[in-house]
């Protein structure tokens, strides 16, 4: 029920407010599509200066996986890993999340193909998958768009959420599904 | 920190590259993804065109001051920094309710514009400022209440209840986002706000892009760095 409901928002939400806005806005007197187009104009202006900070951060990304760098990370963690109730299979989706989302749905859907759409592997991996956004993306796109370079204590802290989010999937996962 | 990142990820792929010999494949990763990036961007061009137009509208309407007005408990509580009536809570809670319902496409222009909003409050343009980093961490927790690409994934795969995993992720993205905000909120008072003086005279790939429209320019800053177009300079980009 709650579902239909979401999934109705979901559907109907961007019509209703593409003509609800503009609706508010000519009963209070605004003349919606002068001001539309001066806001509009800005929007090429901030995907363009987005490019740099994204190539950046993509380039290096893409570098990272293609070496092979992760397999060797995965391999040296997975006796630690097999210590703690985080299976490690799923430990480079974990990774992947924070620096991919391409990459790391190609591989969350590998999972799930490996292992069969209903075992607990995949729906750890789809929980996982679920659970956050991918850092460097989003951190690339929100502070390139505004030309900021010092993030501060931005990384540290969205990798403490996205490793408390991972943990959280799985231990979430074994409690609903065992 | 993000310099140290960006070369650590550049120079282990070198490194264990020379040990697998995969340094074709190093060299195709990098063309590739910095196709894709543009791709990207430019991709983001037409929705962010489109809802910053709407946004204005809403600004002009009273619809975002409206909202701030209504979410001010939790506003204050997040960004005790911002004015509550600044246009900047509005775009915030306006981009975060879109990423609740999964609305991608609206959720990245609002939350750019909140971005922008936030920008105009802060004193040090190249620097974060709490709010914006308190705003990321939440952006990047991405609460949502229906993760539909990957229910998509699961039901094509065959899956007898794709939807099962609505309510674990829901839990595991909550924690995460109580997680991220906390850490930022207990970080912040470690990374001072104002560090540019002292970086500027120490010009590099990412902090030499020329000086930010501060109240506090330093003289001696160096030729290179002055040559250069500033990142927030929008005539760059030409009519």
């Amino acid at each position: 029920m709650i579902r239909e409901i979401l999934q109705a928002v979901s559907l109907w939400a961007i019509p209703v407010l593409l003509v609800g806005i503009p609706l508010v806005g000519l009963v209070r007197g605004v003349k919606v599509y002068d001001v539309f187009i001066e806001g509009a104009k800005e929007g090429f202006g901030v995907a363009i200066r987005i490019i740099p900070f994204l190539v950046g951060i993509l380039v290096a990304i893409g570098m990272f996986r293609a070496s092979g760098a992760m397999d060797l990370l995965t391999n040296a963690l997975r006796p630690l890993m097999s210590r703690t109730i985080f299976p490690p299979e799923l430990f480079p989706l974990a990774v992947l999340r924070t620096l991919s989302g391409s990459g790391s749905l190609a591989l969350t859907t590998d999972i799930i193909k490996r292992y069969g759409a209903d075992s607990m592997l995949s729906r750890m991996a789809a929980t996982l998958y679920g659970s956050s956004e991918t850092l460097f993306y989003v951190l690339a796109v929100y502070f390139g768009a505004i030309g900021v370079k010092k993030t501060r204590h931005a990384i540290p802290s969205a990798l403490v959420g996205d490793l408390v989010a991972a943990i959280a999937a799985a231990a979430v996962c074994i409690w609903m599904f065992k | 920190m993000l310099n140290y990142i960006w070369f650590g990820l550049m120079a282990i792929a070198l490194i264990v590259a020379i040990f697998t010999g995969n340094a074709g494949a190093l060299t195709k990763a990098s063309v590739d993804s910095a196709k894709t990036a543009v791709e990207i961007s430019l991709g983001l061009a037409g929705i962010m065109t489109l809802w910053l137009g709407i946004m204005r509208v809403a600004e002009q309407a009273g619809l975002v001051a409206m909202l701030s007005r209504i979410l001010r408990p939790i506003s204050r509580l997040l960004f005790p920094e911002v004015p509550p009536d600044h246009p900047a809570i509005g775009a915030m809670v306006m981009s975060v309710s879109a990423n609740m319902l999964g609305l991608n496409n609206a959720a990245t222009p609002l939350g750019i514009k909140a971005m922008e909003e936030l920008q105009t409050l802060n004193p040090d343009k190249e620097t974060a400022s709490n709010p914006m980093v308190t705003f990321m961490v939440l952006n990047t927790a991405g609460v949502q209440f229906i993760p539909t690409t990957i229910i998509g994934v699961l039901a094509a795969a065959g899956a007898q209840a794709p939807t099962a995993i609505i309510p674990t992720t829901l839990v595991a993205t909550l924690c995460g986002a109580v997680a991220a905000v906390t850490t930022a909120k207990l970080l912040q008072r470690f990374f001072p706000e104002r560090r540019s003086d002292v970086e500027r005279r120490r010009p590099d790939g990412w902090t030499a892009a020329g000086p930010a429209a501060t109240v506090d320019q330093p003289i001696g800053d160096p030729p290179v760095s002055a040559q250069r177009p500033t990142q927030d300079d929008a005539n760059e980009v030409g009519p």
